[in-house]
């Protein structure tokens, strides 16, 4: 009797524990079901209809004038031209941020030396200034370099402001490998470098997934650096989406604005789809250790 | 010779970083506080005027509203985020079916940025469009929902998206901690008699308060930079009602022709953030390393 | 400056369809989608015909917001466009900055102190030259309202703000909305900006809100605005914070509102839905504004270029913005009024054949005022200062008097 209750009791258990996820995943994918819903129907369903319902007549035609047709200004391609800028904009901005970070945090966490943790602290509460105050002398700083208005410019910005979470992220990482490792490598004659090649880069595979996962987003998602540091020509696709969505004069497409969103958002939504059991299980591997 | 190198390389290796964080972090919060004493309008004027920028600043209501928000919201986003990460992943540790999909469902709103999802959200907490006319469809007539276009409650309508596009990644760090937790002390905990949630506040939690550090870090650091959610969610409004010091911050700075109340309001919004952070990076960082 | 002015003549001279190249021109704008592109399309155009080439860069959202955070920070980088647009007393303030590029040859030698009304040309010119090309004229103070809701309701169009309260009772007694309103800080001063004027008159209005006449903002006239302004929540629908303008123009399409106060774009909503003026909807000057009219003129400024290419660009694109055709095509797609003087009125409506009638009469009685409400009548943060007092006071039981208290105050702190 007492055994069955307790089965019971557990299967109760199990119930409620089911039933509370599924909850909240729905509630999780409501915006999204909404964007797609509302991206396939035409704008009479949208003015009249619930905006939860399914769409009568689904049709793809929002999806292609928003890839290809819509207006972003006095040009009017769609989205697709301007997915192409950001890739060259993510790309070496995220490899870059991220072996910096991977540098430092091997420093900060095995080579420390007097103040180094003050450093850190220092690059730490550098997070935390709002990117707007920065706006200005940036652009300053980047005339002077002669990079104003360029990739190469904006790219710079990206790694400057990713570096500190980078370096968050690996120093912590690397805090968790065994310091005796290193000792007994530096008594094998190995240096600075050779450590870091042979010891720690073959161990990091785990945590390079988690920070080039979360500089992708970043990055991916700004809107602040991209449109007041590129040059035109090169936006990034988060102002393009802008652009396309905003509009003074009315008519508003809701399907066209609603398939633009998700377009833009598409590549982060697929690194997080596939990717996503390796973030976790890269921060597993130790991310997280404080 | 080569000891002194490799003695030189570490230092070496942080300069750059070192470099920009003075420059471009702790140089431009200098130059925005150098503005913050000017009467800059719109653009950067040195003609400095004292504190005037700062009496304004306090004297005026949108600010204080502003600031009341950041509190509220800082708060209430933060706990939410971590009792729901808690749980979520605490439930996602039950051996639990299709756990793959479920943990993608969660993370992926962290994907997606505010220019995307802002619509979406303002369609579903809109009380002629959304939850409210919904749940009185299906014959809930009393129902109400209608926190958007409430003065007093707007800002928690920003708290809901927030935890929603947030929480999955506190879910994400929270698993992985879990998963790192040693196996035999919880069992040792469940051999003793102990019942499950007991194990858990007693024995694993504790144990994760370094995941709890990266956490209210990260948390934070998003608080303070919720400026596209502010915008497209609400826009500030109803009035003013749920306006946040960097959208303050901005607007004065960029379209008002205020500069120097700008850089002010960033000022104090700089040390409020550095009042509540510093003392628990220095407890936080110091306990590791002592 | 001077060989400056000497090439642009020059330019000016030969802008009517030659083919030469003719340098290029990269132009700061915010008009990205639906009619406002397919204008700034055209303009393009043009200017490719007389060998001038465009570069887009298009920053959207919020009237410009972020146009202009972007147009300072290249300002400060010292890589600023070669045009932007930027329009009514903040031109004056890019002017003091020393960061704009005169026109004025241009404008001589194709008149525009004749072409151009006096308000306009006053607000295109930095210290007597000009700086800046006008676009359009779009007239602020517009109701537009559904007849089949007041005929439902047995109410008339008002024409009096006490007016406007007793048939928007009716409107509200008969189960619709009265006032289809989005509450968003711009709107809010939009339908603020139609009380002033029709409560307290244009030389209120002048005096209060151009002038920033000590005395006329602390009177008793505005504590009466804002009385007036007070009773307007009871007419709009509680959802309203946050929804955009249009959503708010199609509930009057749809019969769920009776009026809009909205400026002359609010038309291309209507035209877009398939509606006609006179019998599915009607445009009337908002409550006691006839014979005024607030005016709110886009256009674009030229910035000081190094390169002389670039200026004899300028040059070029400024003749195309004041051309017959631009000015014809623009402003049919988006609803507002030619700048230029004597075109030829056929193709406009009678919504935009009002508009100018009231122009012109309103220039002669003294009706004709900038609207504060886009920042057309004072400085930025000024405008920012009236925003935040008058979307503070309809989204709140703030009373009258206070209003009228917090607006003097914020006013003050702002100049």
């Amino acid at each position: 009797m007492d055994r069955t209750q307790r089965i019971v009791s557990a299967r109760i258990g199990r119930v409620f524990i089911y039933a509370l996820l599924i909850f909240t995943a729905l509630l999780y994918l409501a915006p999204l079901y909404v964007m797609i819903v509302t991206s396939l129907k035409d704008i009479e369903e949208i003015r009249s209809g619930n905006l939860l319902l399914f769409p009568l007549k689904p049709s793809l035609y929002a999806w292609q004038k928003a890839w290809s047709s819509a207006c972003t200004g006095s040009e009017c391609d769609g989205l697709a031209p301007f997915f192409w800028n950001s890739l060259r904009i993510v790309v070496p901005a995220v490899a870059i941020s991220t072996f910096i970070g991977s540098i430092n945090g091997y420093v900060f966490s095995k080579w420390q030396f007097k103040g180094s943790n003050y450093l850190f602290g220092a690059l730490l509460l550098g997070c935390f200034i709002p990117f707007q105050v920065i706006l200005l002398p940036m652009a300053k700083l980047l005339a002077v370099l002669g990079l104003a208005n360029t990739v190469t410019g904006l790219v710079l910005v990206h790694i400057i402001y990713g570096i500190a979470f980078t370096t968050l992220f690996f120093r912590n990482y690397y805090i968790g490998i065994p310091t005796e490792l290193v000792n007994a490598a530096k008594l094998d004659g190995a240096g600075f470098i050779k450590i870091y090649k042979l010891i720690f880069l073959p161990l990091s595979k785990p945590i390079f997934v988690v920070t080039i996962i979360w500089q992708f987003t970043q990055i991916w998602n700004d809107f602040l650096f991209g449109v007041v540091y590129s040059g035109s020509g090169t936006q990034p696709i988060t102002v393009a989406l802008n652009n396309l969505v905003n509009t003074s004069v009315g008519g508003k497409e809701y399907n066209v604005d609603m398939a633009a969103a998700i377009i833009a958002a598409l590549p982060t939504l697929l690194v997080y789809f596939f990717a996503g059991k390796y973030f976790i299980k890269g921060l597993t591997a130790g991310a997280v250790k404080g | 010779m080569k000891s002194a190198l490799q003695q030189l390389l570490p230092k070496l290796v942080l300069a750059p970083t070192t470099l920009i964080l003075v420059v471009c972090v702790y140089g431009f919060i200098g130059w925005t506080a150098l503005l913050s004493f000017t009467k800059s309008r719109m653009m950067p004027q040195w003609d400095f005027i004292g504190l005037d920028q700062y009496i304004k600043l306090f004297d005026n209501p949108r600010w204080m509203v502003a600031l009341e928000n950041l509190g509220a919201f800082c708060f209430f986003f933060i706990l939410i985020c971590l009792l729901l990460g808690v749980v979520l992943a605490i439930f996602l540790d039950q051996k639990i079916r299709s756990e793959g999909a479920l943990r993608t469902i969660y993370l992926y709103p962290m994907a997606v940025s505010f220019i995307v999802t802002g619509t979406a959200w303002k369609w579903i907490l809109n009380p002629g469009l959304g939850i409210e006319k919904l749940i009185r469809e299906i014959g809930f007539q009393s129902f109400e929902f209608r926190w958007l276009i409430d003065s007093e409650m707007a800002i928690y309508t920003i708290v809901i998206a927030a935890v929603w596009q947030s929480s999955g990644f506190v879910m994400a760090i929270f698993l992985a901690g879990l998963r790192g937790v040693d196996e035999s002390l919880i069992n040792a905990a469940e051999i003793d008699g102990a019942p499950h949630y007991k194990i858990y506040t007693r024995v694993v939690l504790p144990i994760l308060r370094p995941v709890f550090f990266s956490a209210i870090v990260i948390l934070l650091h998003i608080a303070i930079k919720s400026f596209d959610l502010v915008q497209s969610l609400t826009g500030g409004g109803p009035g003013y009602s749920s306006d946040m010091p960097a959208n303050f911050m901005y607007t004065h700075a960029f379209n008002r022709a205020q500069m120097g109340l700008g850089a002010a309001s960033a000022m104090v919004m700089l040390f409020g953030i550095l009042a509540v952070i510093v003392p628990y990076l220095y407890s936080e960082l110091r306990e590791k390393n002592g | 400056m001077k060989t400056k002015l000497a090439v642009l003549a020059s330019v000016a001279a030969l802008s009517s369809g030659s083919l030469a190249s003719a340098g290029e021109v990269e132009v700061l704008h915010w008009w990205t989608s639906g009619g406002e592109a397919a204008s700034v399309n055209y303009l393009k155009e043009k200017l490719g015909e007389a060998g001038v080439s465009w570069t887009d860069f298009a920053v959207a959202g919020g009237g410009g917001e972020n146009a202009m955070t972007v147009l300072k920070s290249r300002a400060i980088s010292g890589n600023p466009p070669t045009a932007a647009q930027i329009k009514g007393p903040s031109i004056q303030e890019w002017g003091n900055l020393g960061f704009l590029a005169s026109i004025d040859s241009v404008a001589k030698s194709n008149d525009w102190d004749n072409l151009l009304p006096g308000v306009v040309s006053e607000v295109m010119k930095y210290k007597g030259e000009y700086v800046a090309a006008p676009v359009n004229v779009h007239r602020v103070n517009w109701l537009w309202a559904n007849p089949e809701v007041f005929r439902k309701a047995g109410a008339t169009i008002p024409t009096t703000w006490d007016d406007f309260m007793v048939q928007a009772q009716k409107i509200k007694d008969a189960g619709m909305i009265a006032l289809a309103h989005g509450g968003q800080a711009w709107q809010d001063a939009t339908v603020f900006e139609a009380v002033v004027l029709g409560v307290g008159g244009p030389g209120y209005y002048r005096k209060a809100f151009v002038e920033l006449d000590a005395d006329a903002i602390n009177s008793a006239t505005t504590v009466k605005v804002f009385e007036t302004f007070g009773k307007l929540r009871g007419f709009i629908d509680s959802n309203s914070p946050g929804r955009d303008w249009n959503v708010a123009t199609s509930m009057v399409i749809n019969g769920e509102a009776g009026m809009q106060i909205m400026g002359d774009w609010a038309k291309g909503e209507f035209k877009v839905a398939g509606k006609h003026v006179g019998t599915d909807f009607v445009c009337v000057a908002s409550p006691g504004s006839s014979g005024s009219f607030t005016f709110n003129v886009d256009s674009f400024a030229f910035f000081s270029q190094s390169d002389a290419e670039k200026a004899k660009a300028q040059g070029v694109m400024a003749g195309e913005i004041l051309g017959v055709d631009f000015q014809r095509v623009f402003n049919l797609n988006k609803g507002s009024i030619p700048a230029r003087l004597g075109m030829a009125r056929d193709e406009f409506d009678s919504c935009a054949h009002d508009s100018m009638d009231a122009f012109v009469s309103s220039s002669q009685t003294g009706g004709l005022v900038p609207s504060f409400a886009h920042g057309m009548a004072v400085s930025e943060a000024v405008s920012g200062a009236i925003y935040d007092t008058a979307t503070n006071f309809f989204n709140s039981k703030t009373s009258a008097k206070e209003g009228a208290a917090q607006l003097v105050k914020a006013i003050n702190a702002a100049r």
